[in-house]
């Protein structure tokens, strides 16, 4: 599996990855988790309001800070 | 005294709070107002204190109300839109969204991506960071309600004229190619309960108030400087009602700054106090808040260079002609 996380490097960003980093632990999997900084790519993905968080190329969330239970809604 | 007036005196301008940090300074601290030393610590002190309050409750409406103006609804509503009642409307969306320039810029790319015309996109962009609802009180304090309400007319008219002007130059070919062949993505909207927006609103203020707080106690430091230290003369040489030029000044002193429109209110409040005219003081601050070298750095990697010229002209135009059309009218409003 692969999650990426969308945004600029701004605190949303960081809490977003932690909570998913968190996600993952609880669910026992394993991911990589890719941060994707760079405007152009972030747009490239169709996303408007960051943080976002994609799965597998898939965008799942977009302009939200989901907490860890939500993220392993996403990833079951 | 009108209840209406009592209100306004002590919500907004908070007279109470003006008095119990006189006490403060003058009982427990023994400074005297009448001299430069008591009167900047307690400029400051009010100030900051003033500042936050209004902030934190101002942000969290303001989150609350955009809760229901995401992105991808206000993209929908400008798409049904045409000619100058969607620049309009990209104004008036403008007041209404994040007040972060770094959120900006995907906003642009995805607005343009998905096929608006330019010129509501930039409608959209000169106001955002300039006219919101939080400026507008913020203003309504320091100042009073006839300056709010004509800063933000003549904000969304520039927005309005310059997406127009944008509009109408033909200015497609110089946004990089990428942005136009960037993927729309139609995510579901998910319903927001009430609990959602509030969580939202206070993470909003929360997260603001991390970024803002060290430029509003500058920006208030810089305010008490000038208000007690700096001699009038000295100011009014180079920023006075007298000199024409003093507009241009200011706004060329202000584009280049990076703060936001709190940090900036207490320095053009304490500049007015000195005798600079409104016009002066206003174009100073919309300089800073509209334009700033980190966002100029950040729109550049999405518009070519002919286009950024473009805006940065029109933007910086449009602020000089306010100034001198409010230092011509100030006395209609003070």
């Amino acid at each position: 599996m692969k999650i990426k996380i969308l945004g600029s490097g701004c605190s949303k960003c960081k809490a977003l990855t932690e909570n998913t980093q968190a996600a993952l632990t609880h669910l026992g999997l394993e991911a990589e988790i890719i941060k994707v900084t760079d405007f152009a790519e972030i747009a490239a993905h169709g996303v408007m309001s960051t943080p976002a968080l994609a799965v597998d190329d898939k965008i799942v969330s977009v302009g939200k800070v989901l907490q860890s239970s939500e993220i392993e809604k996403l990833l079951r | 005294m009108g209840i209406f007036e009592w209100l306004n005196n002590q919500l907004l301008k908070m007279e109470w709070l003006f008095w119990l940090v006189r006490v403060l300074v003058e009982d427990v601290l023994g400074l005297s107002m009448a001299t430069a030393t008591g009167a900047s610590v307690h400029f400051f002190i009010y100030d900051v204190i003033k500042i936050f309050i209004l902030l934190a409750v101002l942000i969290f409406t303001v989150s609350w109300v955009q809760s229901y103006f995401p992105p991808e609804r206000t993209r929908k509503i400008l798409g049904t839109m045409k000619g100058f009642k969607a620049n309009l409307a990209g104004a008036l969306m403008g007041t209404i969204t994040p007040f972060c320039s770094c959120s900006s810029i995907p906003l642009f790319i995805g607005f343009t991506s998905s096929g608006l015309p330019l010129g509501v996109t930039f409608s959209f962009l000169i106001s955002s960071p300039l006219v919101d609802l939080a400026s507008v009180i913020l203003l309504a304090s320091i100042f009073n309600w006839s300056i709010a309400i004509a800063y933000v007319v003549v904000g969304l008219v520039l927005a309005v004229i310059g997406g127009t002007i944008i509009s109408r130059a033909n200015m497609t070919r110089h946004v990089e190619s990428f942005v136009l062949h960037s993927p729309v993505l139609d995510i579901p909207q998910v319903e927001l309960t009430r609990k959602d927006r509030f969580d939202y609103s206070t993470a909003q203020v929360a997260d603001i108030f991390k970024r803002v707080w060290l430029y509003v106690l500058i920006g208030v430091g810089i305010g008490a400087v000038i208000h007690n230290w700096l001699p009038e003369s000295w100011i009014t040489t180079v920023l006075g009602q007298d000199n024409w030029w003093s507009v241009l000044v200011a706004t060329l002193i202000g584009v280049p700054m990076y703060a936001d429109i709190f940090g900036t209110l207490p320095i053009a409040e304490a500049l007015v106090g000195k005798g600079v005219g409104l016009g002066t003081a206003l174009a100073f601050m919309m300089a800073v808040t509209a334009l700033s070298l980190p966002s100029l750095i950040m729109l550049k990697k999405v518009i070519k260079m002919p286009l950024l010229v473009l805006f940065i002209g029109i933007v910086v135009c449009g602020i000089v002609i306010i100034g001198l059309v409010f230092n011509a009218f100030a006395y209609l409003l003070i």
